[in-house]
């Protein structure tokens, strides 16, 4: 009878010590989640076109169009540039923000509340933590794909001068990743289609206000802290100064904001779908 | 330890456990401190009206809902602890069919056997296997949602067999089948048994109940009312033999003191008379000789039914 009680001591301290995210929630088997997103994937080949197309028509309009009235400007680390290539890496973060949000929003969605799809997944050893990491992984490989077709763009069109551009793809995996976690974080709390339009409101101020079409600079003094929290923001720094091979310590920053972004919707996805689904 | 293995070397541990388990939802209690155990090989039922704890109880051993209190113990493991490890050797069959709708039939088993941790080779092999087992070898490469209700059960059955399971649990596994599925179901289910897997069923079907179950609990309003096999529980909550006589509508009412004291037990009913009794046919050339005139009579055994209704009540559940 002691040893017994000693065991479920022993349990219930443990259990204390992982409150954060509670024992048997997580069983390594992330990547079979995934693995189920890549073999439905085969199915969606024409999603995936008329996710590419929509940046790159944006990307001709600005060179096109734009381009002619706003022939140059100083991009980081005071050099000259055209509009059309300070404006294509923001553009392609922008992209991989879109797939990765998209794929999150709509597609989780459908799985929570119609498909049940993750209470069958639940039934076997993997925990919402898998779900939340496979599905936030397989968003992120969707927004990267986007990223990677439109860099092919502005490879084609002459947009990517350096070398360096190859960095930006990277930099797109960590954007997307971000956006896909904090998606999923937010759809949790969605109960009906209509909601969805409370994502568009956000994502759409994100794409025109994240320094996407001119330098932070333009903005007043006072409202620079607002648009600095806007993740896309921190990704289109990145992405920018690597396209014109200016590294600098400041770049930490950014990357510690988007990551400590998606380990936040990391964990507030695997909080909700533990919430939702497994009562 | 030294006590635990003792014990495991005297008689083998249940594989289910459960000693005044609790399940609360907010201020609702949906079961109320039951004591279940489940051994090796049998077939274990919960049978009980609608809303009377079956699935939350079920959940809970399935290691997708925390117990609220009380001990339980699946496969010598905590399910709030080793929820993983549980499940990876459980198949789960729910009441609501989740296959996945976006992948075909053979994938829905290979992809399930992955997220057992199973190799490509064994999931390959094993879904040609269990679609053989299931009858749907020839819809291998269809979409789920082409499929009859009957068969995506069967699909469900067979998805849930992919890492061969020590325990399956079935949560009213034939709800809203037709007659043919249900009795290619249990004959599916016959077969499971009688290779070994111990099966864990609720249902509120009381001929699957006695079909397939060697001992099942009745469980009402959240509490174990009764327990035992299905011979057992016919012995001991309700008779040999039921005679019932069928009345106009209103009239049953006038027969009850006429057939006082020719049954064990008299039940009257708005349109008929039960009486349950060890032999029929004399309680019916006795209600006769009392000049009773009924619409018409039937003598008939005894079933799981009668004891069901008479521990659950007959009013309805919603």
């Amino acid at each position: 009878m002691a040893a017994n009680t000693e065991i479920t001591g022993a349990a219930r301290s443990r259990a204390a010590t992982l409150r954060i995210l509670p024992p048997g929630l997580y069983a390594g088997r992330a990547s079979k989640v995934l693995e189920r997103s890549l073999l439905v994937s085969k199915k969606m080949w024409l999603v995936f076109l008329s996710g590419i197309v929509e940046p790159a028509v944006y990307l001709l309009a600005f060179q096109i169009g734009f381009g002619r009235l706003v022939t140059e400007v100083v991009g980081p680390g005071g050099e000259v540039m055209s509009y059309a290539a300070f404006v294509a890496p923001a553009l392609m973060m922008a992209s991989a923000m879109n797939g990765a949000v998209y794929d999150a929003t709509f597609n989780v969605f459908f799985k929570i509340r119609h498909a049940r799809t993750y209470e069958g997944m639940l039934a076997t050893p993997v925990g919402p933590v898998d779900i939340a990491m496979g599905e936030i992984s397989w968003s992120m490989l969707r927004g990267g794909l986007y990223a990677v077709a439109f860099l092919a763009i502005m490879t084609l069109l002459g947009l990517s001068g350096s070398p360096w551009v190859v960095l930006l793809v990277p930099v797109a995996l960590l954007v997307a990743f971000t956006f896909a976690a904090l998606g999923m974080a937010c759809v949790t709390f969605i109960r009906t289609v209509s909601q969805f339009d409370y994502i568009q409101l956000a994502v759409m101020p994100l794409f025109l206000f994240s320094a996407t079409f001119y330098p932070l600079s333009v903005y007043p003094e006072p409202l620079r802290p607002v648009v600095q929290l806007s993740p896309l923001y921190h990704g289109i720094e990145l992405a920018r100064e690597l396209s014109v091979g200016v590294v600098e310590p400041a770049m930490l920053g950014h990357v510690g904001y988007l990551a400590a972004l998606a380990a936040l919707g990391l964990w507030v996805t695997s909080r909700r779908l533990a919430g939702l689904l497994l009562r | 330890m030294a006590a635990v293995g003792e014990r495991s070397a005297r008689e083998p541990s249940p594989l289910v456990s459960a000693k005044a388990l609790v399940k609360r939802f907010g201020e609702f209690e949906a079961v109320r401190g039951i004591d279940v155990e489940v051994v090796k090989g049998e077939a274990f039922g919960f049978l009980g009206p609608n809303g009377a704890g079956k699935s939350s109880a079920m959940r809970m051993v399935g290691c997708v809902s925390p117990r609220s209190d009380g001990d339980l113990r699946v496969l010598d493991m905590d399910p709030q602890v080793d929820g993983p490890s549980i499940r990876a050797r459980l198949g789960v069959v729910p009441q609501e069919d989740n296959l996945d709708t976006e992948l075909s039939i053979r994938q829905n088993l290979q992809v399930y056997g992955r997220y057992f941790g199973l190799s490509r080779a064994h999931v390959r092999a094993k879904a040609t296997e269990l679609m053989e087992f299931a009858q749907l070898t020839e819809r291998a490469d269809d979409e789920v949602d082409t499929l009859s209700g009957g068969m995506k059960r069967r699909l469900t059955i067979a998805r849930s067999l992919v890492n061969d399971p020590d325990l399956l649990l079935l949560d009213e596994p034939t709800t809203g089948l037709d007659p043919q599925a249900r009795h290619l179901l249990w004959d599916r289910l016959f077969r499971l048994k009688q290779l070994g897997v111990t099966l864990l069923i609720t249902t509120h079907y009381m001929d699957e109940a006695e079909q397939l179950c060697d001992r099942l609990v009745i469980m009402d309003n959240g509490r174990i009312v009764a327990e035992g096999s299905p011979p057992e529980l016919i012995a001991c909550y309700s008779s040999r033999e039921v005679l019932e006589l069928r009345f106009a509508p209103g009239e049953s009412g006038d027969v009850a003191s006429t057939v006082d004291g020719l049954a064990d037990r008299v039940e009257v009913l708005p349109d008929r008379v039960l009486l349950y009794t060890e032999n029929g046919e004399a309680a019916l050339s006795a209600t006769h000789a009392r000049g009773v005139r009924p619409l018409s009579c039937l003598v008939r055994r005894s079933t799981l039914e009668d004891v069901f209704l008479r521990l659950t009540g007959r009013t309805l559940v919603d």
